[in-house]
């Protein structure tokens, strides 16, 4: 955010998910709500409610009928929509289309099809900590893991997977940050990323490769070709979805093993362990908290909501609600049963979730393989994101020499 | 043992093809398949305790 933000009088009926409080203390929020307003609401944008319990949040997750997608951001003002599929579908389309839409991308995006992506992401990983360890080399003894590791992983396999530059990722980076934060100023169309996208699609469709983008030039609804704006819309959901929530996820885990040497013994002499310790990270640092926008009047847990409000589906509290996991507020580095919804619930489940998971794993691995011993420099630099995507966007790392 | 797997409920998160391989298999759009019918053999029970202990939709049941 680059205004500044009203602070918030009480999180019960003032809650603000933009507030720098709200990025340095969200889980003690999730919970002091949960104990006593489980379910907040705000006058701000116009209007937005926060269930923080799971039942509520899968509740809402689920009805797709008083809850519709056609806008998953929180804004000041509500979106234009272009029916039937938003601006990015699928995410932004509700049934039916939405299910048109999905399938496309299932396709794409099954785990067996992803799987072939592993090589890609692994390299992409190596790459990355290769040059770490130049700089090491070099002598430098406080590394910024954020943006030198985990927010590459990510930027790279989506330019990868869509066939685009992988040094367009600070050009991906500025679309994210205009979209996501709220800057309030719509750029000019030659600087969107609308044009760009327009530009690299036109290009492409003259030239089909084996890329996302080629796919989706040559997929059809019932015979016809997607539309422009449905191909586009598409391609900014990956770039906008796609990149901050993996990058938060990776950098989060990186947090908890740099703080917990228990964990990162656990890690490297149990492989075994691994594949539940990827799960908790996702339950217990999930990046994303999704939103709705109320379509019909309903009342939920005694709270008259309202056509034109937004609500806010915060999973990473879901995540956190003691009703659905045994010590919830415990990072447990071995957890067996864990139905977390890091990916949401219902029939907006997360289309990139096999590659999101593939990506966290990899990063995971090749670091915990590279640096099984490794500390914060100083906990107190570590900054968190605003928002609807929570991770940390600076992790300066010890490397004594 | 026996699992009741609800594809109706699935949503494709894909946690019992990760956990329960000899279990569940995949379509091509990643929603799970059920691929034993009747009792669970006694080594995979685990197993499958596991597949639906981590669905997070509360699609499989197991019945015992």
């Amino acid at each position: 955010m680059t205004d500044v933000r009203p602070p918030v009088a009480d999180w019960a009926t003032d809650f603000d998910h933009q507030h720098p409080d709200y990025a340095a203390n969200a889980p003690e929020i999730w919970d002091e709500l949960r104990d006593g307003c489980p379910i907040a609401h705000t006058d701000r944008y116009g209007g937005a409610w926060f269930p923080t319990r799971h039942e509520d949040i899968a509740t809402i997750s689920k009805d797709v009928v008083h809850f519709s997608s056609q806008g998953v951001v929180v804004t000041e003002e509500r979106p234009d929509i272009p029916a039937p599929m938003g601006y990015a579908p699928p995410i932004t389309s509700d049934p039916p289309f939405h299910s048109i839409a999905r399938g496309i991308m299932l396709k794409f995006f099954s785990p067996k099809a992803i799987d072939a992506w592993e090589p890609t992401v692994r390299e992409t990983c190596r790459r990355l900590i290769a040059d770490i360890k130049a700089k090491i080399d070099a002598g430098e003894t406080t590394i910024d893991i954020a943006s030198n590791y985990s927010q590459h992983i990510p930027v790279s396999v989506m330019a990868d997977m869509l066939g685009l530059p992988r040094q367009d990722g600070d050009v991906f980076r500025g679309f994210i940050h205009n979209i996501m934060e709220q800057t309030g100023e719509e750029p000019p169309y030659e600087e969107s990323m609308d044009f760009y996208l327009d530009t690299h699609v036109a290009k492409r469709r003259n030239n089909l490769g084996d890329d996302l983008i080629s796919y989706l030039c040559q997929a059809d609804i019932e015979g016809m070709p997607l539309l422009d704006e449905h191909v586009r819309g598409t391609i900014g959901l990956l770039i906008i979805a796609g990149i901050d929530t993996t990058w938060s996820a990776i950098g989060a885990g990186l947090w908890h093993m740099a703080q917990s040497p228990k964990d990162r013994d656990r890690w490297t002499n149990d492989p075994s362990v691994q594949p539940f310790a990827l799960e908790e990270i996702l339950r217990f640092y999930a990046p994303v908290t999704m939103a709705r926008l109320i379509a019909e009047d309903i009342e939920l847990g005694g709270c008259p909501m309202k056509a034109g409000d937004w609500a806010l589906l915060p999973f990473p509290a879901a995540n956190r609600d003691p009703e659905a996991f045994e010590r919830a507020d415990e990072f447990v580095i071995d957890r067996a049963r864990n139905r977390h919804s890091a990916f949401g619930l219902g029939i907006h489940r997360c289309v990139g979730s096999n590659l999101a998971r593939l990506e966290v794993r990899i990063a995971m691995e090749e670091w915990m393989d590279a640096f099984p011993n490794f500390e914060l420099a100083d906990p107190d630099a570590v900054t968190w994101s605003t928002g609807q995507v929570r991770g940390p966007r600076q992790l300066p790392v010890l490397f004594p020499g | 043992m026996k699992i009741k797997y609800d594809r109706s409920a699935c949503q494709g998160h894909n946690r019992c093809y990760m956990l329960a391989p000899e279990l569940f298999d995949t379509d091509d759009e990643g929603y799970a398949i059920l691929l034993v019918d009747g009792d669970i053999p006694s080594e995979l029970e685990e197993k499958a305790r596991l597949a639906a202990d981590n669905c997070p939709e509360f699609a499989i049941e197991i019945e015992e």
